[in-house]
């Protein structure tokens, strides 16, 4: 009686799945024939015919969507990255003040997080975009002189220069992720037993050196899936780009399915390599752990 | 030779105006095993971990090894200068998990002592022989039995050379088969003359090893006798009454 009970569910489960992908296929189907465009990639090495402010790699409007397409998913693979290491380090440094001794430090890492969590991501680029970069005027320069200077076109740092578009996505995405990685590594660090501080400190070990050898290593088996998650999330997150104007692969896409009149093609395309950026983020941050893992507890 | 210890008027209250140290007054000589006894919640703990810092009080006088100690220990430097030479060993052991056991006992003269690895090894292996453990040198603390670990935890402390010992209930997390190996440890160090606070409730231990013994209750000392007087004829009838409750276990 119950084993059919539970077969009737599982077959009417599966039913209706089936009947959902069917109707979207059909959908599609009958989309394609509208428009009279077909299914098909010939596009991709026809012309672009439309300017990059960034290419990493040479880049002119002669090019083929395929390259420019390319181009853009260089374009966001930086700026992902780069946002990774800065909200990591924001975030383990706030993370950190935040189980501190020190009351003040406490206090602001306190309110950073609940400010920044609390407001739309999309808003806060905004802020960095037109108020924290745009709205400055002439140039601020560090008393390093040529070391750095911030101006509406953004940072030279060293010679290397980030656009105002880069740069202001850059600390948007960091400075977001960073609140919660915060909040990661406080709980990791949380997660560790107290008699593990006390006993470092009646060893007359310092606080730092005991939070790196002591406390650190055995919180990262509870920060790392954490800390994944907000690596797939900033890695997401970064298709916000289109909103201060940063060439990512998700602004070139929009650009060329508006030229091309091909959506499903392009999202497609878009699916994919996300779905390749975050497969390789996720496999890294997998490794990563079963090396931790492995080395923290190794019986 | 001045004392090791020298408390005076301790006071500590947690907040609900609880009182875990009510005016405490002792000292310990150099050389002395002094044993504290006491019901749970009597403020023992609390004591001794006043010892190297661990705790705060609220006022009074606390001088470790010619150290006097701010109350609220505000100082870190000097702390760290306390704890160099105040081993402790705690109820819930407190190795590091991801540590091999030579690691554990290494890691503070390498990093506290500035010694170099191949003497504190070999002054780890000294020390865990001592202990009858030698073998498990290699080994990572869970794959050791809690009286093992136990004795680790004491090969640890005695590895920056203390010139005090700290135990805290060092025998109430242990399988009671493996108390004595434990309790065997530190009698042979009283017999070296180390001088130990030992707070614990194995009277055996403290009548063979103890030298004094405190009684608290809520804490305030009730009583400081020898363990003569102390477990024949306590002074007080508070301290009878907890003598004859441990003895019915």
């Amino acid at each position: 009686m119950k084993i059919s009970y539970k077969a009737t569910t599982q077959i009417l489960i599966a039913l209706i799945v089936i009947s959902i992908i069917c109707i979207l296929i059909n959908n599609l189907t009958v989309n394609l024939i509208k428009t009279g465009l077909g299914f098909s990639f010939g596009w991709l090495f026809r012309p672009a015919s439309f300017a990059l402010a960034e290419h990493p790699l040479p880049y002119s409007p002669s090019d083929s969507y395929a390259w420019a397409l390319f181009i853009g998913w260089l374009n966001s693979l930086k700026v992902i990255f780069y946002s990774l290491l800065l909200a990591t380090l924001i975030g383990t440094c706030v993370g950190l003040f935040r189980v501190g001794k020190n009351v003040l430090l406490r206090l602001v890492s306190a309110g950073y997080i609940a400010i920044i969590r609390q407001t739309p991501l999309l808003l806060q680029l905004m802020f960095w975009y037109f108020v924290a970069i745009l709205g400055i005027k002439g140039t601020i320069a560090s008393p390093i002189g040529s070391v750095l200077s911030i101006s509406n076109q953004g940072i030279n740092l060293l010679g290397i220069k980030l656009s105002a578009e880069f740069t202001s996505l850059l600390l948007g995405l960091s400075v977001f992720t960073s609140a919660y990685i915060a909040e990661v590594v406080r709980g990791g660090i949380n997660s560790v037993d107290k008699g593990q501080w006390e006993s470092f400190r009646s060893l007359g070990l310092k606080d730092s050196t005991g939070l790196y050898k002591i406390i650190i290593p055995q919180a990262l088996p509870a920060i790392l899936p954490g800390l994944t998650s907000q690596y797939l999330n900033l890695a997401k997150n970064s298709t916000l780009a289109i909103a201060v104007g940063y060439s990512d692969i998700y602004a070139i896409n929009d650009t060329i399915i508006n030229q091309t009149g091909r959506p499903i093609e392009g999202f497609i395309i878009l699916l994919l390599s996300f779905l390749f950026l975050n497969l390789i983020i996720s496999n890294g941050m997998e490794y990563l752990n079963t090396a931790i893992i492995r080395s923290s507890n190794p019986y | 030779m001045p004392p090791i210890v020298k408390a005076t008027n301790l006071t500590k209250s947690y907040s609900k105006g609880i009182l875990a140290l009510d005016n405490v007054s002792i000292s310990v000589e150099p050389g002395e095993v002094l044993v504290v006894m006491g019901p749970s919640g009597s403020g023992k703990s609390t004591l001794i971990r006043t010892f190297n810092g661990l705790e705060t009080f609220d006022s009074g006088q606390l001088n470790i090894l010619g150290i006097s100690l701010d109350c609220q220990n505000n100082e870190e430097r000097k702390i760290r200068r306390i704890r160099k030479r105040v081993g402790m060993v705690f109820q819930q052991f407190n190795l590091f998990p991801h540590l091999s056991i030579l690691e554990n006992i290494t890691l503070a003269p390498i990093k506290v002592q500035k010694k170099k690895r191949d003497d504190a090894e070999q002054n780890a292996l000294i020390l865990l022989s001592q202990m009858g453990i030698a073998s498990h040198a290699k080994k990572y603390p869970s794959q050791l039995s809690g009286g093992e670990q136990q004795r680790v935890a004491i090969a640890r402390a005695l590895a920056l050379k203390p010139e005090l010992l700290l135990f805290d209930e060092p025998t109430s997390a242990l399988d009671p088969e493996r108390v004595n190996e434990v309790l065997d440890a530190m009698r042979r160090l009283a017999t070296q003359g180390m001088s130990m606070v030992v707070v614990t409730h194995e009277i055996n231990f403290a009548k063979e090893v103890g030298d004094r013994i405190l009684f608290m209750d809520s804490g305030k000392v009730i009583e400081t006798s020898t363990p003569d007087i102390f477990f024949l004829n306590a002074k007080h009838e508070r301290s009878r009454k907890f003598l004859n409750q441990i003895k019915k276990k």
